[in-house]
């Protein structure tokens, strides 16, 4: 089937482990607008959910650190932080270990990933589920992109990434939701803590909306480490879900930089 | 100097539950496996945050391990500013690779010359 749905959604562990500490106004408009992308989600009736998320070292280390994995298991479990910490109680997320492989085998036509029979998520894939799947009742198959540790995969590379994606998803008979996840502008877990640019989030999502490849990969790390942090390489999951995306309009459904969640919290889509 | 290895029991000692035990009874021997500095033991059993975040530990790891210290948010940023204001800007590692210049000096230039939206066009 066609890719029903394709999203992008803010991760930050603040946004539920430092809920009390936010101006409460901003804080739940952005959760309205997530619990709106649930339902505009669950109107599609997917048969799973692809969330590309950044993890943060829960599962992949500089060891063996892979550039993109995706998962290929029936379940996984989380959150890998403490519970208390985040605001999120321990779960089991089903996946779909056979449809995993399935997308996973078309996927390797053209992009290599890595894949990981056992994950572990932590915020960047437990705070959107959250939000967007809270009884853990449909199948989730996670996909990471190495944003934490250089030498991270070039841009270009994660807009194939989504191609692959698009194509395989188009190849299956499931219906298939996309939702990345990440930052735009942040210093997530640094001192600088807190500090967002706004107007370079504002200006990311310009282009991202227009879905232009262009424009969105004509960025460089350097540059979006001096000006948007190293969260800023975060951009790689919203990229992607643009390279799947094929050219669509997109839409900003919210924005609004809430510090005390570190991050731009951001909720936005394609129109298929 | 091995930042890749206080990363990696850090890394480990996050996502094993039998290994924070062993560092909560006996954090000298829970490191000593690892192939670590004088300096970066003692920063690791202190434990002393600010100093791990000076030799270039990614907050991404570092702030899992605050929080297993029970270190509060605002107290670990905190931590964090104050060693770089003891020790200097952070010695390697991604906070390192482009020559940030610590947090205050950082906030200060971008201030002073604010990004532009199109400044990478």
């Amino acid at each position: 089937m066609p890719l029903v749905y394709a999203g992008v959604a803010s991760h930050a562990p603040g946004i539920t482990g430092r809920a009390e500490l936010a101006d409460p106004e901003p804080r739940d408009a952005f959760y309205a607008a997530y619990q709106a992308m649930r339902d505009a989600i669950e109107a599609t009736e997917p048969d799973a959910l692809v969330i590309v998320a950044a993890e943060h070292f829960a599962n992949f280390f500089m060891n063996n650190m892979p550039s993109f994995a995706v998962g290929m298991a029936d379940s996984y479990t989380g959150p890998i932080e403490d519970p208390e910490w985040l605001g999120i109680d321990k779960f089991e997320a089903p996946g779909n270990r056979d449809l995993s492989q399935r997308l996973i085998t078309e996927v390797m036509n053209t992009v290599d990933v890595a894949y990981a029979e056992e994950w572990k998520f932590d915020h960047g894939i437990a705070v959107p589920l959250h939000f967007l799947t809270p009884r853990f009742d449909l199948p989730v198959i996670p996909i990471n992109i190495n944003c934490q540790g250089p030498p991270l995969a070039p841009l270009p590379r994660a807009w194939a990434l989504g191609e692959a994606l698009r194509r395989a998803a188009d190849a299956v008979p499931e219906r298939i939701a996309l939702v990345g996840t990440g930052g735009i502008s942040h210093w997530p877990a640094t001192p600088d803590s807190g500090k967002i640019n706004e107007e370079w989030d504002r200006e990311f999502l310009r282009r991202w909306c227009d879905g232009d490849r262009e424009s969105l990969l004509d960025y460089d790390d350097q540059a979006v480490y001096a000006e948007a942090g190293q969260g800023g390489f975060e951009i790689r999951t919203f990229i992607t879900v643009s390279g799947a995306a094929a050219g669509a309009q997109g839409e900003v459904h919210f924005y609004h930089p809430i510090p005390i969640f570190a991050v731009g919290c951001t909720v936005a889509s394609y129109r298929l | 100097m091995s930042l890749y290895y206080v990363q990696k029991f850090l890394y480990e000692l996050n996502r094993d539950e039998n290994l924070q035990s062993a560092y909560h009874q006996d954090r000298l021997a829970a490191v000593t496996p690892y192939q670590l500095t004088e300096e970066e033991i003692g920063a690791l059993t202190g434990p002393d945050i600010g100093l791990l975040y000076h030799l270039g530990v990614n907050g991404q790891i570092l702030m899992h391990f605050a929080a297993l210290h029970q270190i509060a948010w605002a107290d670990y940023l905190q931590l964090m500013r104050d060693g770089i204001e003891e020790h200097g800007p952070v010695r390697e590692g991604v906070y390192a690779m482009t020559g940030y210049e610590g947090t205050d000096a950082h906030a200060q230039r971008l201030q002073s010359h604010p990004p532009q939206p199109n400044d990478q066009e």
